[in-house]
């Protein structure tokens, strides 16, 4: 019947009217299935009843318009929607837990949240940081390198958008294991090696290219990211905040800049909303971008002089959604309508259907708004960038959305109902994991186990990656990713962004996706912990929070299940912490033949220095020094490295005790402002094992250590001492001269002397029994930390 | 010529991102330096007012083709004339990383007479194969000819990062041994990939990080006006850039990458 579904107009372009006002059920649904815009039947039912209120039937332009909108991806229909889970009504996980956190702590220096593309705190003087994580796993899942590097310029268009000079880039990422086994590879989806290979690569291109140095992040491997890759990019950016400017009036030009449109990215937040499939390449390779660094590099010189000369009223970047959810977006916030003219947008080739133009995703397109006496000076600015900018129509005081094309109008749309969809009711379901706590006797040999642990990827040393992203680029990098000569792991990176001022900005992250297979609360309380205690290491404080979701299918109640608990923790230890989230983003529907996505939370904190030549790096210093743990051990190996080296997951994952938390973050400040510290390095996977080898190797000198001496609860087995991955535990390491300031400074803390810093080019351990448990040449250790992703030279 | 009358242009195009932290550099030294799109210093005509001219890291156009291959062909065919001039009145001109792979790519380096028609040089895909960003060490061989190195003692040991992927060296195989003795024998050769005590990288990795004949890391034309070289003395100019002050209790203020700046300056201000 699809003959009468469609009816085409009589013109020299292709554009149908849609036959809604008679359509059944089964057709809403058929004809939202052929328009790939992924509604559903209460969503096409209250599209079919705005037509007939208007009398008439919708054009392909206008359904797609709709369907863009409301997509999961650009409305946050999930987070936002009503839930019912243990019996009570929650009305938005976003504003119960995630906002609200932000509201209770209700910080003086956080500028915008929430609001725009990215969040924004105050910095120094009339300087402002913004800063953004997004998601870009379904089309690094079809094209790795396109998927990843269309990612990175995506969320520096986010930087942009807020007027701010980007000016650093992090990305965390989630890969299936890199042997696994071809056999066991579904149709359709490729091997981690692959996509590896090609989001590392992509990853590396754009920000390389652009001149944004890469100094933050963290790969994670797990099984259940062979069929969802989860790939996060995030961008920070400087901006002067008098220049910030959101203030579009009617009659204001909409100029869309930067590159051509064409047919690459149509239908990328459709996709983005919906399972993997067999056949996700044949269908959605459309829907990946195609990118092109330079082109951003060139509208981002223009935009920052616009910026600078405050010649425009507003501006957004062109993502999910393309000319629809920025023009949209744009005219719902400043209460106008608009008028677009699609044939005035440049195109990559000919025969775009309007429909397409309207949606496409390409690259490199930024949308301002030009109050019309400022157009020329605009226009003249983007043409001395060799960047391509053009009015494609103007804002109105109608709230009404036109668009025409070749004279003729193609869609007129309320604004109003576009940003009211139905909302969406879920229900969820939490059950307890039943794993049990594993029994097995100490190993005899625990040298070999730490060497294991070293080598196992998710330990191992991602120099050989790291490396291929220039992390030094505009000269700021205070503090490396990788620290020194043998390229220790610092726990978070330092920007100077300034030249005017020694502040410095922190950047640091936490993701533990294997806690959440046991509970997802504790993963989220762990993945906080981690990235603070990472910032704070360094000298970080006054910490803002993002939060990124890569979950299953929403519509599961279990998945859904595990998403409300993983927000109840967020609310609560944002909150306990003090830390307030500023900016997120979710990324559902991670499902493949192979099963769904652990769920896998990424917080990355932003916090500030007060002089970079505080920094504190993660390498021991001088032969001679204390270390000292701070922080309590706890019988906490749930998810833990060592018990995934024995192929077990367990039940005791780490838990966060806050106040003592608190506590120890805040005096960590204190000595390290005091200069009290030589080095300092958080504990995360594989423990005060893995931490302290670190420490040794990077610095090159041994160290010598009792387990009897490490500050702990219920814990009598060497084993667990060295590999429990209890949070909020540092190492520090103190020279004598400072060692009683810094004794009185901790006193109330849980802390202990547990070891020194030797000539002796080897860890040595010793165990509760006072025999030696480890004992190893840091050549030793090095080597089996650094050779498993090597680059193999 | 005082310090503060010297004029140097840090050119930029599409894709050119090493400019601020260039121009930082010459500024804190006391000179102006200023940025400037070649778009405008085609349409101003204006390139013989500077007194040193500077192509900055960066991928000029993508790097698409090849490594500075079209701001290199597009530089000739609009300012062919000016850079001649340039060259010939031995105003400095500096190439880093992309900058240098432009001057190559121009037939300004090694420019054994004057402006080569062909490049006589290449800037190669590194070997081992990829973008390689880290802190290698130099050594400079220069004996006095190239006027970017003139504060810096013959021999001495220099550390500065590189982030390219295209770095490695390289003459056509069938001149390597012709032009490598022209280098010495006109003092072209400048800086050499070195270990920290400055024996010489003899090809290992990442002792030289990207595989370059001879382990040469920058060379200057027969003058020695116009340098080339792939690690990024802007980089290396103050102490907090460097990558182990945190293990240092003292650091000299300024990191090695200073001297090239220095020795640039200090030409201009007893020359001109």
């Amino acid at each position: 019947m699809t003959g009468k579904l469609y009816v085409r107009r009589k013109t020299s372009y292709s554009i149908f009217e849609v036959n809604i006002l008679e359509a059944d059920d089964k057709s809403l649904l058929k004809i939202s299935k052929e328009l790939g815009i992924g509604l559903n039947l209460k969503e096409m039912k209250r599209v079919q009843e705005y037509f007939r209120r208007k009398g008439r039937n919708p054009t392909d332009v206008e359904l797609q318009t709709i369907g863009q909108t409301w997509s999961e991806h650009c409305f946050h229909k999930t987070f936002k929607g009503e839930i019912k889970f243990n019996g009570k009504l929650i009305d938005s996980l976003f504003k119960t837990y995630i906002r609200k956190a932000t509201e209770k702590i209700n910080p003086k220096w956080c500028f915008s949240v929430f609001e725009d593309n990215a969040g924004i705190v105050h910095f120094e003087d009339n300087y402002g940081i913004a800063i953004k994580v997004e998601t870009h796993n379904h089309p690094s899942a079809i094209e790795p390198f396109g998927g990843a590097a269309t990612g990175v310029g995506g969320v520096i268009r986010d930087i942009l958008g807020v007027w701010a000079d980007p000016i650093a880039c992090m990305d965390v990422l989630g890969f299936g294991p890199l042997d696994y086994d071809y056999e066991k590879l579904p149709p359709g989806i490729k091997h981690p090696r692959y996509i590896f290979s090609g989001v590392v690569a992509g990853i590396g291109s754009y920000g390389n290219n652009m001149g944004i140095p890469t100094v933050n992040g963290a790969i994670y491997f797990d099984e259940t990211y062979v069929g969802n890759v989860v790939v996060y990019c995030g961008c920070v950016g400087l901006l002067p905040l008098d220049k910030f400017r959101r203030n579009v009036k009617p009659d204001d030009i909409i100029v869309l800049a930067g590159g051509k449109t064409g047919r690459d990215g149509i239908h990328g937040v459709t996709f983005a909303s919906a399972e993997l499939t067999e056949k996700s390449e044949e269908v959605s390779r459309p829907a990946v971008q195609i990118a092109n660094p330079i082109e951003e590099e060139k509208l981002k010189r223009a935009i920052i002089k616009i910026r600078d000369l405050k010649l425009a009223s507003a501006i957004t970047d062109l993502g999910g959604g393309g000319l629809s959810s920025a023009v949209g977006e744009t005219a719902k916030r400043f209460d106008c309508g608009a008028i677009v003219e699609l044939e005035k947008v440049p195109l990559k080739y000919p025969g775009l259907a309007p429909w397409e133009i309207y949606v496409s995703e390409s690259q490199e397109r930024m949308l301002l708004a030009v109050p019309p006496k400022n157009l020329k000076q605009v226009l003249e600015i983007f043409e001395e960038e060799n960047s391509e900018a053009t009015p494609i129509g103007k804002y109105t005081n109608d709230k009404i959305l036109k668009i025409y094309y070749k004279g003729e109008k193609v869609a007129e749309l309320d604004i109003p109902f576009l940003f009211e969809p139905p909302k969406v009711e879920r229900t969820a379901h939490y059950k307890p994991m039943k794993f049990n706590e594993p029994n097995f006797p100490q190993p005899d040999n625990l040298n070999e186990v730490l060497l294991k642990i070293l080598a196992s990827p998710n330990v191992a040393s991602k120099e050989s990656i790291i490396r291929t992203y220039d992390h030094e680029v505009k000269g700021n990098t205070v503090l490396k990713p990788l620290q020194g000569e043998k390229a220790g792991p610092n726990d978070a990176a330092i920007i100077k962004p300034l030249d005017s001022s020694w502040k410095g900005i922190v950047l640091s992250c936490g993701m533990n996706p294997n806690y959440g297979k046991i509970d997802t609360y504790w993963m989220a309380a762990s993945a906080i912990d981690e990235a603070l205690r990472n910032n704070i290491a360094v000298g970080g404080r006054r910490i803002t929070l993002l939060d990124n979701f890569t979950w299953g299918n929403p519509e599961k109640p279990e998945r859904l299940g595990s998403l409300v608990r993983a927000c109840e923790a967020c609310y609560e230890f944002a909150t306990a912490f003090k830390a307030p989230f500023i900016s997120g983003k979710d990324s559902l529907y991670n499902e493949s033949p192979l099963g769904p996505v652990t769920p896998t939370l990424l917080i990355t904190a932003l916090g500030i220095i007060p002089d970079v030549r505080l920094a504190v790096s993660m390498d021991v210093k001088a032969p001679g020094d204390i270390i000292y743990m701070v922080g309590e051990t706890f019988k906490e190996l749930g998810g833990s490295e060592y018990y995934r080296l024995k192929g077990l997951i367990g039940k005791s994952v780490p838990k966060v005790r806050v106040d003592q938390a608190v506590k120890t973050f805040r005096t960590l400040t204190k000595v390290i402002d005091l200069g009290l510290i030589n080095a300092c390095h958080d504990l995360s996977e594989g423990g005060l094992g893995v931490a302290i080898a670190e420490m040794a190797f990077t610095g090159g000198y041994g160290v010598e250590l009792n387990l009897k001496e490490v500050p702990r609860k219920n814990l009598n087995r060497d084993d667990f001492i060295l590999f429990s991955e209890s949070n909020s535990r540092f190492l520090v390491e103190v020279s004598e001269k400072a060692r009683e300031e810094f004794e009185k400074l901790m006193e109330g803390n849980v802390y202990a002397e547990i070891g020194k810093v030797t000539r002796e080019n080897r860890l040595f351990i010793q165990g509760l029994n006072d025999k030696p448990v480890i004992d190893i040449s840091l050549n030793d250790l090095l080597k089996s930390w650094k050779q498993t992703l090597s680059r193999g030279v | 010529m005082k310090r503060k009358e010297i004029n140097v242009c840090v050119l930029r195009v599409g894709g050119t991102n090493c400019d601020a932290e260039t121009k930082r550099s010459l500024q804190e030294l006391g000179v102006n330096a200023e940025v400037v799109h070649v778009n405008k210093i085609v349409k101003q005509k204006n390139l013989l007012n500077y007194d040193a001219l500077i192509f900055p890291g960066g991928f000029s156009y993508g790097d698409y083709v090849r490594a500075g291959a079209i701001w290199a062909k597009w530089i000739i065919a609009k300012l062919g004339e000016e850079l001649k001039t340039f060259v010939r009145e031995e105003r400095p001109i500096l190439g880093i990383c992309n900058g240098f792979q432009v001057l190559v790519e121009a037939g300004l380096l090694p420019g054994f007479e004057g402006i080569s028609i062909y490049p006589e040089a290449a800037l190669a895909t590194n070997f081992p194969i990829g973008y390689n960003c880290r802190w290698i060490h130099i050594k400079n061989e220069n004996n006095g000819k190239c006027i970017f190195t003139r504060k810096i003692s013959r021999g001495k040991v220099l550390r500065m990062p590189i982030a390219h992927s295209e770095g490695r060296f390289i003459f056509a195989k069938d001149k390597e041994e012709e032009y490598l003795k022209k280098l010495y024998e006109n003092d072209q050769l400048v800086f050499r990939y070195c270990d920290a005590n400055g024996e010489y990288a003899e090809g290992k990795y990442p002792i030289n990080p990207n595989g370059s004949f001879h382990d040469i890391a920058g060379i200057c034309n027969s003058s020695g006006t116009v340098f080339g070289l792939m690690p990024h003395p802007e980089r290396a100019f103050y102490w907090w850039q460097q990558p182990d002050w945190t293990r240092r209790k003292r650091m000299h203020q300024y990191g090695d990458g200073k001297l090239i700046f220095e020795s640039l300056i200090d030409y201009l201000t007893k020359k001109f």
